[in-house]
């Protein structure tokens, strides 16, 4: 799988893309006071970007509360995210979801979303229906250390193997769930030990390098494809920030863990690897980096210039069919 | 305000008669024969799974015998057994109905929710509305409800008003083969997330079914009996203890009208209270426990709209808040029967 210069562009298009969104979009919807329920993937972006390099449009994922990165990753424009974290109209989901619930159908995109590990059998019963529909489609079902814990990734994973459906069970391991150290909370030394109780390959490889992801996500896509079932990757990551923005890191993480981790930031690694080669100049990625700059802030503009939900929307898309008068009867509403 | 009955007691000019099991069984078969993006997933929903090579194929056909035959018809692609892993198996019903499918999965027992419901309540519910209409999840899910049989408390609830609470969420309770076929084949297809409670005691009932595929409208209850004093709901098979009683309460010179509910989300309010307005007397007889029941709402629905045509305060007949007991001598005070309801209609009629 060698990597042209425009598969390189894209992939360090899309980290960056994904990083400024996270600095530059989280602090605006803060100061919106729209949500505190907003989860940053900063220090994370190398492992959307080196497993959606291998999906096209039609492929599926189904992503987390800190999903941001997955959304991006998989075409999802940052401007409709941008516009949902503000709530607005124009969102992704119309301003009905906000950032854990970020969905696109037309890419693939099952959501984000806000109970940990949930999204994780839609990805498997959209696998389903590729194999029932021989759409020769791909599933990814994110999750991180936390949902390595939950019940459901677990017999997710067994039905995945039992059927021999095309998924890849992608664990972001962080390090942390909320406050609680993956080293308390796992009963193994790795997450992708878990694979061989399902009968599946398991591997781990380094998160912030977007090319062990690349190459490690290649394989896994490639037997999803070609048909041989599932494969649990466990990618070793870090997120710069809290479990939301408005918490402390440092109530439960060393100043001393940040800068290592720091130090072998995606982005950072990424240049390191490309600029003595000679595959990309360092003016190349300084390009990038102010024209994703200028994205972010065209997002924030068309987000704020979007408009806010009337009220009738309330009852809009609850279903497909249903009286709406069911939804008010008896609740006195002013709307 | 719609008055008239959309449902009809039974189909005019009909005379097969089949059990309400084989109507389940008829109503799956010919959804999966009209469109091939019907799947079923469940637990010894065929049996045997995988040993077709010694022979055994559909020698289960299901814990029930409802989705007996249907593997050999349509084969183990579409008729999957699934591991013991409810979560999983009703999750990806959820995400398959989500990207093109119209997936049907069984819940042995509404009783066995508990281990999925996170994926009935946060995915399948609210899928289409976070996602701002994006998304339709026409997915189905059959459960079985029902106490009478000495299987204790695990195994004998009714708690289809769990699921009437939760925004997102249809749901329906056929009494009788007519409407398990009819409901059925609605659920099915119908672009939003279905519950269909089946309940253990109808299955060898009999009735008129026609053989071609027909739907019955979701949300809409039926008179069963007219009647003139007091209004009587019934839902699933309370619907036949109200006919019992109707029966007994005539021979005293009242009158009953009988409502079969059919339908736990949407509620069809409009036809009870129309009949209320009549009778101005209501005992709705439910077989859930009685607090933040579906009885405990039709009531309150009443008192709001109803309020001025009542002679007597809306009532409930219900099991008790407690669990379903084991013993026979137990159970048969826990469900509703006749006599229950005939006391209970007494003291309206006789409140002075």
């Amino acid at each position: 799988m060698e990597l042209d210069r425009d598969n390189l562009i894209w992939l360090y298009r899309t980290m960056v893309t994904i990083r400024r969104f996270e600095e530059r979009g989280i602090p605006e919807t803060g100061q919106r006071r729209m949500s505190a329920s907003v989860h940053s993937s900063a220090g994370q972006e190398a492992v959307p970007t080196g497993i959606c390099a291998h999906l096209t449009k039609e492929d599926y994922i189904a992503s987390t509360h800190r999903g941001h990165g997955h959304a991006i990753a998989k075409g999802v424009d940052p401007k409709l995210m941008m516009a949902e974290l503000f709530g607005r109209t124009t969102g992704t989901n119309k301003g009905k979801g906000g950032s854990m619930h970020i969905a696109d159908m037309s890419k693939g995109m099952l959501g984000t979303n806000g109970v940990v590990a949930a999204s994780v059998p839609l990805a498997v019963g959209a696998a389903l229906t590729s194999k029932l529909k021989k759409l020769g489609r791909v599933a990814v079902a994110f999750f991180g250390d936390g949902g390595a814990n939950q019940g459901v990734l677990h017999e997710s994973m067994n039905l995945a193997a039992v059927w021999k459906l095309p998924v890849i069970f992608c664990c972001e391991n962080n390090g942390y769930a909320e406050s609680t150290p993956v080293e308390y909370a796992l009963s193994v030394p790795n997450v992708a030990d878990r694979a061989a109780g399902y009968g599946m390959p398991g591997f781990h490889v380094d998160g912030m390098d977007v090319f062990a992801v690349y190459e490690a996500a290649g394989q896994a896509v490639a037997r999803a494809r070609a048909g041989l079932g599932p494969t649990l990757m466990e990618c070793r990551t870090y997120r710069y920030y809290g479990h939301t923005v408005f918490d402390n890191p440092l109530t439960y993480r060393t100043k001393e863990e940040e800068a290592f981790w720091r130090n072998r930031d995606p982005l950072k690694l990424f240049r390191e690897r490309v600029m003595p080669e000679g595959l990309l100049t360092a003016e190349e990625l300084d390009r990038i980096d102010r024209e994703t700059d200028q994205l972010m802030e065209d997002a924030i503009k068309f987000a704020d210039d979007s408009p806010l939900p009337e009220a009738p929307q309330l009852y809009e898309d609850v279903y497909v069919n249903y009286p709406k008068e069911m939804m008010k009867r008896g609740a006195n509403m002013e709307i | 305000m719609t008055t008239a009955t959309p449902v009809p007691m039974s189909p005019v000019g009909v005379t097969r008669q089949i059990r309400y099991r084989d109507a389940i069984n008829e109503a799956l078969r010919q959804e999966m024969e009209r469109d091939e993006t019907v799947i079923l997933l469940g637990e010894d929903i065929a049996g045997a799974a995988g040993r077709e090579h010694l022979g055994f194929v559909d020698s289960w056909g299901g814990a029930f015998r409802t989705t007996q035959g249907l593997i050999q018809q349509f084969g183990n692609q579409r008729v999957l057994d699934t591991p013991l892993s409810e979560a999983a198996f009703v999750g990806a019903a959820i995400g398959a109905s989500s990207t093109g499918m119209r997936a049907v999965a069984e819940l042995m027992f509404v009783d066995f929710v508990g281990v999925c419901m996170d994926q009935l309540l946060n995915n399948a519910a609210k899928m289409r509305y976070m996602f701002g209409g994006q998304v339709k999840v026409p997915f189905t899910l059959l459960t079985r409800i029902g106490a009478g049989f000495g299987s204790a408390a695990q195994h004998s609830e009714s708690f289809y008003s769990i699921f009437s609470h939760i925004p997102g969420l249809k749901g329906v309770v056929p009494s009788d083969p007519y409407t398990a076929k009819g409901l059925l084949i609605a659920a099915i297809r119908d672009d939003d997330p279905v519950v269909y409670f089946e309940h253990k005691g109808l299955y060898g009932d009999m009735g008129l079914v026609p053989e071609e595929p027909y739907a019955l409208p979701l949300g809409k209850a039926r008179t069963v009996r007219q009647g003139t004093d007091v209004t009587l709901v019934g839902i699933s098979r309370m619907t036949w203890v109200c006919t019992e009683a109707a029966a007994e309460l005539a021979k005293a010179g009242i009158s009953a009208q009988v409502i079969d509910l059919l339908s736990v989300s949407p509620i069809d309010y409009d036809h009870i209270i129309d009949s209320v307005r009549r009778t101005h007397r209501v005992v709705v007889v439910d077989e859930d426990t009685p607090i933040c029941s579906i009885a405990s709402d039709i009531c309150a629905r009443v008192a709001e709209e109803a309020f001025d045509h009542l002679d007597a305060p809306p009532s409930r007949v219900t099991a008790p808040h407690t669990p379903v007991p084991y013993s026979r001598a137990l159970e048969n005070y826990y469900v509703p029967n006749a006599a229950r309801v005939v006391k209970a209609v007494q003291g309206l009629v006789n409140r002075k």
